[in-house]
């Protein structure tokens, strides 16, 4: 499976990439298609499909030392644009 | 006096709830011009919004319950449900518009709970509204930080060696959960298993009924 950092981006506005993910790194369970952006629909905006993939994080690498439990896991639908390699 | 409630007590000893005698937000007034508007130009009239009002009451979980049941008792139909579980719940013959649907399964070794921490995306289509809780702050917020607690707080008590799988709606898709089918339920009918089948279970804050 792909490994994927989620990017440590603070863009103003409305995105639906949680703050807790970011910088987090996981891997992709599944890609889904291409979704309009919603950073873009939010403000009536043309809106580009883009890729949008399902990222399963472990709860160890989301909140450390601090997990509950290291081995569950945390999936979340991130776009595309918000990821980039992490080996 | 019959109508002085100075003490705050109904005879049944509640609280009484404070009459809303607030003036409209200014998103409530928004929504009522916009409203008006589409009506005044013919775009859309109040039969409409009624209808559309109507078809969201009549979804509730007992839609989910059916699928469920039907992935229990049918194998195919399974594979078919956890490959595309929208085109699965259309062949059912649920009206469910554009949502985009995606099963997880809860097995010996894995237990999902679903959540969606940036707002209230919920299968709303398929299920119906979502229950109050999901919506709150508290859930919302720990379940991604603490889910075997929160369960546990549900009656959930998973052991270790069951891996909990957390999914956070934060884009397009929308989840069910498959629960585990109880034992002794080889006997039962589809119609009977939907019966075991709670919301919750659908959400992941509960396990289907035992028969």
């Amino acid at each position: 499976m792909q490994k994927v950092r989620v990017k440590q981006m603070m863009p103003p506005g409305h995105v639906r990439t949680p703050f807790y993910l970011r910088g987090k790194c996981g891997t992709i369970e599944r890609s889904l298609g291409a979704f309009p952006n919603p950073e873009d629909l939010a403000y009536g905006l043309k809106a580009p499909a883009l890729p949008l993939h399902r990222v399963r994080f472990t709860m160890a690498e989301v909140w450390g030392s601090d997990a509950e439990n290291p081995d569950d896991t945390l999936d979340a639908e991130i776009y595309e644009h918000w990821l980039e390699p992490a080996d | 006096m019959p109508h002085d409630h100075h003490d705050h007590l109904s005879p049944s000893g509640h609280p009484y709830r404070a009459d809303d005698d607030t003036p409209l937000s200014y998103w409530q007034t928004m929504e009522i011009a916009v409203r008006e508007l589409l009506i005044d130009k013919g775009i859309t009239t109040a039969a409409d919004v009624a209808q559309q009002i109507d078809t969201m009451d009549a979804r509730s979980p007992a839609n989910g319950a059916r699928v469920v049941a039907r992935a229990w008792t049918d194998p195919d139909f399974h594979a078919r449900l956890m490959q595309d579980a929208s085109a699965a719940s259309r062949e059912m013959g649920f009206d469910i518009g554009p949502l985009h649907l995606i099963a997880v399964e809860n097995t010996a070794k894995v237990h999902n709970v679903i959540v969606c921490t940036l707002c209230s995306c919920y299968p709303r289509n398929l299920l119906g509204l979502p229950p109050d809780w999901y919506k709150s702050r508290a859930y919302r917020s720990r379940t991604v930080r603490e889910p075997r607690r929160v369960l546990s707080e549900f009656g959930v008590h998973l052991p270790d060696e069951v891996q909990v799988r957390v999914h956070d709606s934060t884009a397009d898709m929308r989840y069910i959960v498959i629960p585990a089918r109880p034992a002794g339920t080889e006997d039962l009918d589809e119609d009977a298993l939907a019966g075991l089948v709670t919301r919750d279970s659908m959400i992941g804050t509960g396990l289907a009924r035992d028969p």
